[in-house]
């Protein structure tokens, strides 16, 4: 009898085992690109696996009732788990958008179709400055979607006229006059860079010696700093819980509306450049339809659209001549040339980054 | 809780005396053992697809290797992970974790027993309204409740207005490991009064009146007759206090602000900052390890009660 139940048991075990198995590796389809695929052509429904609040639901209307096709949209809340998700292989998407270094990641894994750029025109829109990203260098797999900074948003009624400076989270005479009113980004690579431009160095810089020093500045910080966070650091600062608040462009702008009380200031030693860009998984179902998609967003129109909807920069340089004068006069979201020559991407650095969380995890507890 | 059923222990004749039809005897077995295992299947089903497989998942990941951008190869398997445990960084995270879980656990009982006890003493009407009072914040979300800690103990919180005189005007509560500290009793106070009074009920006070009627002073009818009587509940408790203390990973995330970093945290960041599955992994096992210490202590305790 125990046997016999043992037997059951082990036999329910295989069942799952092949279960799981079978989830994996179901599809294996839509590699070969859109073959007979013309521009504007459409071959199935879209599946849009995208940031929440990042895409103007009108746009998709338009593009419903232009191509006459479904889009659906699902969220991830972070790379990561858009990584994770996609790896497994259980999601069926045809569109995402990574950022960056989750671009370089994914071409390396192979999950990202290589885009026929035939069936793009409107890539010409594209502004030079984004047409060779150190993730993607030839934009093969990858069309940039949005763009934007990590800086530090400012109370302006505590902390006045400073400087636009790293000073404000590591500087001992000017962010020590904060204790307890500062925070910093609760991402290793982030956090990093910023003490990196702080001390002068590279921010994907993988010098042992130079890690363990901005290591050392964010450690020294704990003084002052009240909390390292990714997710609360505008309701904090918006709270007055703290009046300097290291963060995303997009996200405090959204925040501070027109609460003039509120900057964000992109600092003078360097900072990071971001962008979320459109890429079509390898397994995609309708590639064709996917390429008509980003096509779409590509126009001059629908990027300005989007943009105006965002808050966040756009890379068409087409779509300048629509976005909304607020936007564009906005230093915050366009910074000017000089600003920009001052911006640099993250990239992934491989296995140093197992040390930049390591030296992280120890710098801030 | 423990309404002892008898199990259906009817054919137990030894085979030898009971030699009248063994077939249907055995069928009977047979049959009472099948429906069983039936009744048992959804749960069995459940144990088995939710719990069993996720963890050997895990425990196959822990020996597997990071790729260079941060996927899983499941080759090459090796012990590596399981070397990063003894990392000083790892052993200070978990060193940390186990002495704030230790340290909401005796907070918890110091607060929960007298509260425990008094209420196991009220009559059955107050009874009622306390122990309605003490599930009350149950019916409320937990990341809410949490939340509202933040309020509590924040710069313009009550906490901090009051205590100005002894921390200065630079002083802060929140995102320290005393706010951390504070919000795990808070969320784990009821799991140590819910037991502690489940066993104060049931004891015999009389037994305490036989002490002081022999004439030992209340301190030692406690300690000689209350405590060792209440110690089930102590320990079982102390285990379901210390065991989500252990692990905890929302109220340390918020309240902590990132600072008090608990090994939950530590293990969330392996998954979603350094894409490392594998030591991810491995940290999981060690701290199912730890439970499995503490969770064997308990049944053994019980058992050498019972």
């Amino acid at each position: 009898m125990r046997l016999r139940r043992t037997k059951v048991l082990a036999g329910l075990l295989v069942l799952a085992v092949a279960l799981a198995a079978c989830g994996d590796g179901g599809d294996g389809a839509g590699d070969a690109a859109a073959a007979d695929c013309e521009v504007g052509g459409v071959d199935g429904d879209l599946a849009l696996y995208n940031w929440s609040d990042y895409m103007d639901p009108e746009l998709i209307e338009a593009f419903e009732e232009e191509f006459g096709v479904t889009v659906t949209e699902d969220f991830y809340p972070s790379n990561e788990e858009l990584f994770a998700r996609v790896e497994a292989g259980g999601a069926q998407y045809d569109v995402i958008v990574p950022s960056d270094y989750m671009v370089d990641i994914m071409i390396q894994e192979d999950l990202l179709l290589a885009m026929d750029f035939d069936l793009i025109p409107n890539a010409v829109n594209l502004d030079d400055d984004f047409t060779s990203p150190p993730y993607d260098p030839d934009l093969e797999f990858s069309v940039p979607y949005q763009w934007g900074t990590t800086g530090l948003g400012v109370d302006l009624g505590v902390v006045g006229d400073a400087e636009a400076s790293w000073a404000l989270l590591f500087d001992a005479d000017v962010a020590g006059e904060l204790t307890g009113r500062v925070s910093i980004l609760d991402d290793p690579r982030e956090a990093m860079a910023a003490a990196l431009f702080w001390l002068g160095y590279d921010p994907n810089s993988t010098d042992e010696d130079q890690l363990e020093e901005a290591a050392d500045v964010i450690a020294a910080s704990r003084d002052w700093t009240a909390a390292f966070t990714s997710d609360q650091y505008s309701d904090l600062l918006l709270g007055g819980e703290t009046v300097v608040a290291h963060g995303y462009s997009g996200n405090f702008l959204d925040n501070f509306g027109d609460d003039e009380n509120y900057a964000y200031l992109i600092p003078d030693e360097g900072a990071v450049i971001w962008t979320d860009n459109l890429a079509i998984l390898a397994t995609s179902a309708s590639p064709c339809t996917a390429h008509t998609f980003v096509d779409f967003i590509l126009d001059a129109e629908n990027g300005a659209q989007l943009t105006n909807w965002t808050f966040y920069a756009s890379p068409n340089a087409a779509a300048t001549a629509f976005i909304d004068p607020e936007v564009l006069e906005n230093p915050a979201i366009y910074p000017d040339e000089e600003t920009r020559d001052n911006l640099f991407f993250l990239e992934d650095t491989g296995d140093a980054e197992i040390l930049f969380t390591d030296l992280f995890t120890r710098a801030k507890s | 809780m423990a309404a002892t059923v008898d199990p259906p222990r009817t054919q137990t004749p030894t085979p030898a005396s009971a030699p009248d039809e063994p077939g249907l005897e055995r069928a009977a077995e047979q049959a009472e053992s099948r429906r069983g295992f039936l009744i048992g299947l959804p749960s069995l089903l459940y144990l088995v697809v939710l719990f069993a497989l996720p963890l050997v998942i895990v425990v196959v990941y822990s020996f597997a290797t990071r790729s260079r951008t941060g996927r899983t190869i499941l080759a090459d398997w090796n012990l590596s992970s399981y070397a990063r445990l003894f990392d000083p960084l790892v052993l200070e995270i978990g060193l940390r974790s186990l002495w704030l879980a230790l340290l909401t656990t005796v907070i918890s009982l110091v607060v929960g027993y007298p509260f425990a006890y008094y209420l196991a003493t009220r009559s059955p009407r107050v009874r009622g309204v306390l122990l309605v009072l003490v599930m009350i914040p149950f019916w409320s979300n937990f990341l809410i409740r949490t939340y509202a800690w933040r309020v509590i103990l924040g710069r313009d919180g009550p906490f901090v207005r009051f205590l100005e005189p002894i921390l200065g005007t630079e002083g802060q509560l929140l995102f320290t490991p005393f706010a951390v500290v504070v919000g795990l009793v808070y969320g784990y106070l009821p799991f140590m009064i819910l037991p502690l009074y489940a066993t104060l009920e049931r004891l015999d006070f009389s037994l305490v009146e036989a002490a002081r009627d022999l004439h030992a002073t209340g301190w030692q009818a406690f300690w000689r007759v209350t405590w060792p009587l209440s110690r089930p509940g102590v320990v079982a408790g102390s285990i379901l206090v210390f065991i989500p203390s252990f692990g905890a990973y929302v109220t340390p995330e918020i309240l902590g602000g990132g600072r008090t970093t608990m090994i939950g945290s530590y293990v969330v960041r392996q998954f979603l900052s350094a894409r490392d599955w594998p030591f991810g992994s491995a940290l999981s096992v060690a701290i199912l390890a730890v439970m499995l210490v503490a969770a064997v202590v308990y049944f053994r305790t019980r058992d050498r009660e019972a």
